[in-house]
């Protein structure tokens, strides 16, 4: 289908050039008549229109461009070329049709300008969501509003319950790991038996909660921002607001309860999880009996490791949906947004989470709980 | 010299299409033939199955049977060519409801990606002269070329996403309900550029719409969908003689015999128009 377009250049009585277009002039066969069109330097006085066969408004376009350029008159035009040659006047013009895309020395100053002055108005946005949420969640408790159970319970059920399979299966492989790998360190020390040590303490005091931390930031918090954004963007936040719900209310609280409430059990199970891996690997590779292996556990791991955890581990829940919710909200304008603020939400729990355990790490040594 | 454009009489024949989700039967023997040039609206209740044929014809919606030919070319079956399918989508143009537009291309950038996709020969300039001028054929203004989607208004939305279809010069056009969610005056104007594309483009334009302003005015036909088929063809004269209850109920309701009236009384006036000058 994709026949050509030809034009040929001709002298008239007078001595004017005349270009004879001929082939049709489609949209399918401008690609390669429009940059010979546009070679073109000489005068033309006339262009002929009378051996060209189809056209449609591409070839009208580049008819009407061509007479334009070179100040030519149009001739031989059938009825259907002359409508849409007329149809395109006044068109062109050549106003930009992209965002301007500057070169990478204004582009990169100038993105970071943009975000450090944007830097005091999000921390302001911030503060406002932090202070809203104080807000409902003191209404709630004075029982000025009711807490929205069925929510909360469904979250609880999305955060919690949902996430035990891979919580489970990923604890589960990463006390394998630590229990092998230790071992093999230990054994060449000659301290085989003190993998169960290391273990026990590293799943109760980091691992389990912070494994469960960066899978429930990457399964909730990512869920809460997209859900909200995509809610954001169907004006369905803005319809809950003139009915006299408040989204903080029905959206953000009861996801901010279930991922507090939900990380301390997700992170302890996930502890014995990972404990339960690192017995089954040992009896497989260290010689010490499954059952040998959880007695030592009570032994060798102090009451304050298991408590270590389950401090930290509200926190995390708190950081992470407060991050999903929040970037969730600040959704607007399109579905880019959405992928967008989803992204910052998980890389921020992660990175806030991480920073978080830093101190409490610090912070547990100095009160004596090492 | 090669044909380009499709010389025959009938663009879309439908014949015997039967549609059917899961067991709930949509279409059932379904035959429609749309004339070349003419606009043919398409009529029928909410869940009758209009949006689902217009997936059907433009191969969206893989019938249960039946045989489809758009531009004397068979689509329901998997028999054709790879190529001859994809060739014969650069052939039409489709506007669906909500406009559908790419959210994070400005306007422009969505007419330019038809363009690409199936001409990548079209170098640049020419690429963005022919988006500019598409834009203004819409009967968009210059500078809502370089605004994205959610920077313009529902009517505009409209326009840019008629822009994109109209954007490699199809024959067919395919409206899913145009003048839905536009007030008066824009639906008017929608109506009056769709007339005007189609008569300066010769397009064969299938037009879904609930809009009685939208049939009096602009369609050349009328298909009425009811009972799983396809009632009636025929202009709207035609079809208020047949005795249909839906149709009757349809033309004959209160807001088409005011759409009937306001056509009636727009006659009149252009008459006395005529007589006074």
């Amino acid at each position: 289908m994709r026949d050509r377009a030809d034009f040929r250049l001709e002298t008239d009585a007078e001595g004017r050039t005349v270009l004879a277009l001929s082939g049709n002039l489609l949209v399918s066969t401008a690609g390669f008549l429009d940059p010979q069109l546009r070679a073109l330097d000489q005068p033309i006085a006339r262009i002929d229109l009378a051996d060209a066969g189809e056209i449609d408004t591409v070839g009208a376009w580049l008819v009407w461009r061509l007479a334009r350029d070179h100040g030519a008159t149009i001739a031989g035009a059938d009825e259907m070329a002359a409508r849409l040659i007329s149809a395109l006047q006044g068109a062109g013009g050549d106003g930009d049709i992209a965002p301007a895309r500057h070169p990478v020395l204004r582009r990169v100053p100038e993105a970071v300008g943009a975000y450090v002055s944007a830097l005091p108005a999000s921390w302001v946005r911030l503060l406002d969501f932090l202070g809203a949420l104080l807000i409902s969640s003191w209404t709630i408790i004075r029982g000025r509003s009711p807490l929205r159970m069925h929510a909360v319970v469904r979250q609880l059920e999305l955060v919690g319950v949902s996430a035990l399979g891979i919580v489970g299966l990923m604890s589960f492989l990463v006390g394998i790991v630590i229990a092998q790998q230790g071992a093999v360190q230990l054994q060449d020390l000659g301290f085989g038996e003190l993998t169960v040590n290391l273990t026990g303490r590293i799943s109760f005091r980091e691992l389990g909660i912070l494994m469960t931390a960066i899978m429930v930031a990457g399964r909730s918090g990512s869920s809460f921002a997209a859900q909200i954004g995509t809610m954001k963007l169907t004006e369905e936040i803005d319809a809950m607001r003139t009915i006299g719900v408040s989204p903080m209310e029905a959206l953000v609280i009861p996801r901010v309860l279930a991922a507090v409430l939900m990380l301390p059990l997700l992170g302890f199970y996930s502890a014995i999880l990972a404990i339960i891996g690192g017995a089954f690997i040992s009896t497989i590779t260290l010689d010490i009996p499954f059952h040998a292996f959880l007695l030592r556990i009570q032994d060798v791991v102090p009451m304050h490791d298991v408590w270590v955890g389950l401090v930290k581990a509200p926190f995390f829940g708190f950081i992470i949906a407060v991050a999903g919710c929040y970037q969730g909200m600040q959704v607007q304008g399109n579905s880019e947004e959405v992928g967008l603020r989803t992204t910052i939400a998980v890389v921020q729990a992660i990175f806030a989470v991480i920073v978080l355990d830093a101190f409490f790490a610090v912070f547990f040594t100095e009160v004596g709980w090492g | 010299m090669t044909e380009a454009h499709y010389t025959g009489n009938f663009p879309i024949v439908v014949e015997g299409l039967c549609n059917a989700f899961d067991g709930h039967v949509i279409h059932q023997d379904l035959s429609l033939k749309v004339r070349r040039g003419e606009i043919l609206g398409v009529v029928g209740g909410s869940g009758s199955g209009k949006s689902v044929l217009m997936r059907s014809i433009i191969g969206l919606q893989h019938p249960a049977a039946g045989e489809i030919e758009v531009l004397g070319q068979s689509m329901s079956g998997g028999g054709a060519p790879a190529r001859d399918e994809i060739d014969i989508r650069s052939r039409w143009g489709v506007l669906f409801q909500g406009g559908a537009l790419f959210s994070t291309l400005t306007v422009a950038e969505n007419v330019e990606v038809p363009l690409r996709e199936f001409y990548p020969e079209i170098d640049d300039t020419l690429r963005h002269e022919i988006a500019r001028y598409k834009v203004m054929l819409s009967g968009l203004p210059p500078e809502a070329a370089a605004k994205f989607p959610s920077e313009l208004s529902g009517g505009m939305r409209k326009r840019a996403g008629l822009a994109r279809a109209l954007a490699l010069d199809p024959e067919l056009l395919f409206l899913d309900e145009p003048t839905a969610g536009l007030d008066p005056i824009g639906a008017a104007a929608f109506d009056a550029l769709t007339r005007e594309l189609q008569d300066t483009l010769g397009l064969t334009v299938f037009l879904i719409t609930h809009d009685l302003d939208t049939l009096y005015e602009i369609c050349d036909r009328v298909a009425v969908i009811a009972d799983k088929r396809v009632i009636a063809v025929d202009t709207i004269s035609e079809l208020l003689k047949i005795d249909h209850p839906w149709i009757q109920e349809y033309f004959n309701g209160p807001r088409g015999r005011a759409a009937d009236a306001a056509r009636h009384r727009a006659k009149a006036m252009d008459k006395q128009a005529d007589r006074g000058a």
